[in-house]
């Protein structure tokens, strides 16, 4: 007998049921968290939605940055709101000090001028003669006012193609399971970003849909095996049907999850700070997104149950020619 | 069936080869580069020094030499987003109406009465006539001078929109041709730009068109996007202009056919200009930098063959007089005329240094802007920046591939073997069709491709736990009829998870601007490649696999 690493064991009998009321009232009390915490203490807005500049300036120097000395440097420049960051990634040499500046969008100006960005960093050589300016990015207020939009419109397009989609495969029933479980795992990321102020720009945005798209990958599959065991054993109760599908599935969901944050984990130590947040967002919705497909789904769909008796016949035998599958 | 037919397997080879083949220049990026730069130096007809024929000769010419393209902030550079002001251009094009009218309508000065212009918004051509009961028959002969629209979706409809007010005709531009005329003034500001900016030498810019007036210009390399803001933020618009007079007030009033301007280098001096250009830039043949006669810089200028007339006639019969040279709204210089210039050349003085005249002489040659432009976004980064996020990103993706084939194979042994190759091949294509299509490589894109790494394996991993489960549930079925039926039942699974992810990644790509497209591009060619790999390479594999070891049982 060869080795094989078996996260899960061959036949597992999980009640996920159980805890039904823990569960569904954990994710309802994570949801409502969040929007509190979103409304409370608000996303902190990248220049992407806010309008603005970051320049990110580096530094050789040994000793610690010393923010104080940078704001000192900026203040008679008289730009309005200042954010001054210093960037700590374990990649840096030791010598290499990045800070980041975000000012606030210049009133009557779309993308900041030229001799503003001159004269900062001519401001800020008096506390480090050798800082660079190793990028800077900015947005006027009418793209960034667009770019609000346009993020929000992808998410309500993409939750739309889905329920759409799954709707016309599964029944509506799934698709309202599937589509809340969607709803849940974006505003508990969302929620993260509002409680730990994580910068929250475009491609959180761009995080926010793979993880949809992740969740739902993980969601119809067990659907998938919930259609199929729906029709093998016509008799069982809705509820064992659904804890044999999931209990049946839940070895790949083990392995797809692991091995999906064995990637996005390593992405996520050794990919640099430039993308950090946006790995993270992945990360963190990695991890909701197959507990909603096991926890949240479901149990929207056994909550409005489902209308068994009318002979249905497996929507995926129209798409797949099954002739040489045994019947058993 | 295990067995995939002949013709099947040959196909599958033939795809996996070939991107294989074509993602190989990757791996030598800088050498391919090198060649490509300097074939693309040799089609153009320079001369090539030793080092670019070296870099030539680097690489084969036979082999495919399409290398991902790198985004901006892997490669360090510069992203400038413009907006073009179209409406400028309905102003030009109503104010060069106003002769055409006037002498139309001053033909029939007799029913009409006296003709004016009055002032109006930029735009709007307001012409008041002195009765006001014919000015049915005024609008009668404006319509004569009224043109259908030349564009496929103004069909029927005219250029310009004429009605009355009182004893006042408005005209302006008709929607029709509003949109037909933002067209061409964004056709016409993507080919300047694009000129100006290949003038600058800069390698391989991308400017696209984005929305209805927007301009979307990466420069790859530029060392900021200042640099390049200077040289296409400049409209360019030069004019020859008859001078009335002078003045310090900018405010003084002029009639409706005169403009007042400042000069470019005396402060608190105007000149009252009339407003219709004798010649504009527009019919320059060439300019190049040179020197006037006291050796100071100066640009000079050649005219096609009908401006030459123009303004040979101008000079003969203008001697004496000044004449400005008007660059964007701004006198450079106002010459008395002092002979007849015949020949339609000249030179441009205006107390520029050397490089004023040389971007000068560029701008000219590259043509004028037809609008201005607004920039609503600026993004510049440094090489090294770049430099550090490919390494950080390259290594990421190592470990990360390491970690998920380990995992793999700890799982399922070689059929663990077999998905990791499949998942090489799998990124392999990613890099092939990257490549190919010319699409862009971003550090989001890298992710993309880390977390297709995550996910490229579910669809192996629904597969081959189906596999288990029908050995588990039929003691006695073959290996053969498990694996069969592990890809058979695995399908609808994988299928409506892929659709899923594709329709996102879709949407994606569709509403996501800069590195949300970045990654969506690479995300929705990994969900294909991912699919075809799972489904057929590793079929294959295990198919080939089978044949050979005829195992009685199998192990999973």
């Amino acid at each position: 007998m060869a080795f094989r690493l078996k996260l899960v064991p061959e036949k597992t009998t999980f009640d996920f049921f159980r805890h039904q009321k823990l569960t569904f009232g954990f994710s309802v009390v994570m949801v409502l968290a969040s929007l509190v915490l979103v409304l409370t203490m608000g996303l902190n807005l990248g220049i992407d939605f806010r309008g603005g500049t970051t320049i990110r300036t580096e530094a050789d120097q040994t000793e610690p940055v010393d923010i104080g000395a940078y704001r000192q440097a900026i203040a008679p420049l008289d730009l309005g709101d200042v954010l001054i960051t210093q960037v700590y990634d374990p990649n840096f040499r030791a010598d290499q000090k990045v800070v980041t500046i975000r000012i606030q969008a210049q009133d009557g100006q779309e993308a900041i001028s030229p001799d503003t960005q001159a004269k900062v960093l001519e401001s800020l050589k008096s506390v480090n003669k050798d800082i660079k300016i190793v990028a800077t990015e900015s947005i006027g207020p009418k793209v960034s006012g667009e770019l609000i939009w346009t993020a929000i419109w992808s998410v309500l397009a993409a939750v739309a193609a889905i329920l759409i989609y799954i709707w016309l495969r599964f029944e509506w029933q799934f698709s309202v399971g599937a589509v809340a479980a969607l709803i849940h795992d974006v505003t508990v990321t969302v929620g993260i970003f509002a409680l730990f102020q994580i910068k929250f720009d475009l491609s959180i945005i761009a995080a926010l849909l793979t993880i949809l798209g992740y969740s739902i990958n993980d969601t119809v599959v067990v659907f998938d095996r919930l259609r199929e065991n729906l029709v093998k054993y016509k008799k069982m109760p809705l509820r064992e049907v659904m804890n044999l599908s999931v209990n049946e599935t839940l070895s790949r969901t083990v392995m797809t999850s692991g091995t999906t944050l064995l990637a996005l984990i390593s992405l996520l130590v050794l990919g640099g700070d430039v993308i950090r947040n946006f790995v993270f967002a992945m990360t963190w919705g990695v991890i909701v997104g197959t507990y909603s497909s096991v926890y949240v789904a479901k149990n929207i769909v056994l909550f409005i149950g489902l209308d068994r008796n009318k002979e249905k016949k497996d929507p995926s035998e129209k798409f797949f020619d099954k002739t040489d599958v045994a019947t058993d | 069936m295990l067995h995939i037919s002949l013709w099947k397997r040959v196909l599958i080879l033939i795809i996996v080869l070939i991107g294989v083949v074509f993602a190989a220049p990757n791996i030598f990026y800088n050498r391919v580069e090198g060649h490509n730069d300097a074939v693309a130096a040799a089609a153009k007809g320079e001369s090539l020094t030793p080092e670019q024929q070296a870099a030539q000769a680097g690489w084969p010419d036979w082999l495919p030499s399409d290398i991902v393209n790198l985004g901006l902030d892997l490669r360090g550079g510069a992203q400038l987003l413009a907006e073009v002001n179209v409406g400028e251009v309905y102003k030009a094009r109503v104010d060069a109406l106003w002769p055409e009218f006037r002498k139309a309508l001053a033909a029939e000065r007799g029913t009409l009465g006296s003709i004016r212009r009055l002032n109006a918004d930029p735009g709007v051509l307001r012409i008041q006539i002195g009765n006001a009961d014919q000015i049915a028959e005024a609008q009668k002969i404006a319509e004569t001078l009224n043109n259908p629209v030349s564009s496929l979706t103004g069909v029927g409809q005219k250029t310009l929109a004429i009605t009355t007010e009182g004893k006042q005709l408005i005209i302006q531009l008709s929607d029709a041709e509003k949109a037909a005329t933002d067209d061409r003034t964004m056709q016409q500001s993507l080919e300047i730009v694009r000129r100006r900016i290949d003038a600058a030498g800069t390698r391989e810019p991308t400017i696209v068109r984005e929305g209805a007036d927007r301009i979307l210009i990466q420069v790859p390399g530029a060392s900021s996007a200042q640099e390049i803001k200077q040289l296409i933020g400049t409209t360019a618009k030069l004019t020859f202009n008859s001078v009335i007079g002078t003045s310090s007030n900018p405010n003084e009033a002029v009639g409706s056919d005169q403009e007042i301007l400042p000069s470019a280098d005396q402060k608190g001096l105007y000149y009252i200009l009339d407003s219709l250009p004798v010649v504009t830039g527009e019919d320059l043949t060439d300019a190049r930098p040179d020197t006037d006669q006291n050796g100071y810089p100066a640009v000079a200028f050649r005219f096609n063959a009908s401006a030459a007339r123009t303004f040979g006639d101008y000079t003969q019969n203008n001697i004496g007089k000044p004449f400005a040279i008007v660059l964007d709204n701004k006198v450079i210089s106002a010459p008395t005329i002092q002979s007849h210039i015949a020949g339609g050349s000249g030179i441009i003085t205006g107390r520029f240094t050397v490089k004023e005249a040389t971007d000068l002489a560029l701008l000219l040659r590259a043509g004028a802007l037809p609008a201005s432009m607004t920039f609503l976004e600026e993004r510049t980064i440094g090489p090294e920046l770049g430099a550090d996020s490919i390494a950080a990103g390259k290594m990421a993706a190592a470990v990360g591939a390491v970690l998920v084939v380990v995992f793999m194979i700890a799982s399922y042994g070689t059929f663990g073997v077999f998905a990791s190759l499949a998942l090489a091949i799998n990124i392999a294509l990613i890099f092939a069709i990257l490549s190919v299509i010319g699409g862009t490589l971003t550090l989001p894109g890298i992710a993309g491709i880390v977390l297709t790494m995550g996910t490229a394996v579910d669809a192996n991993v629904l597969v081959f736990e189906r596999i288990r489960e029908e050995l588990r549930n039929q003691q006695k079925a073959k290996a053969a009829r498990a694996i069969e039926l592990g890809y058979e039942r695995a399908m609808s699974a994988i299928v409506d998870a892929n659709v899923t992810t594709f329709l996102t990644a879709v949407i994606l790509f569709v509403l996501g601007a800069g590195p949300v497209r970045g990654f969506a591009v690479t995300f929705l060619i990994g969900i294909i490649t991912s699919v075809f790999t799972a489904i057929w390479v590793t079929r294959l594999f295990v198919s080939i696999w089978f044949a050979r070891r005829r195992p009685r049982e199998l192990v999973l």
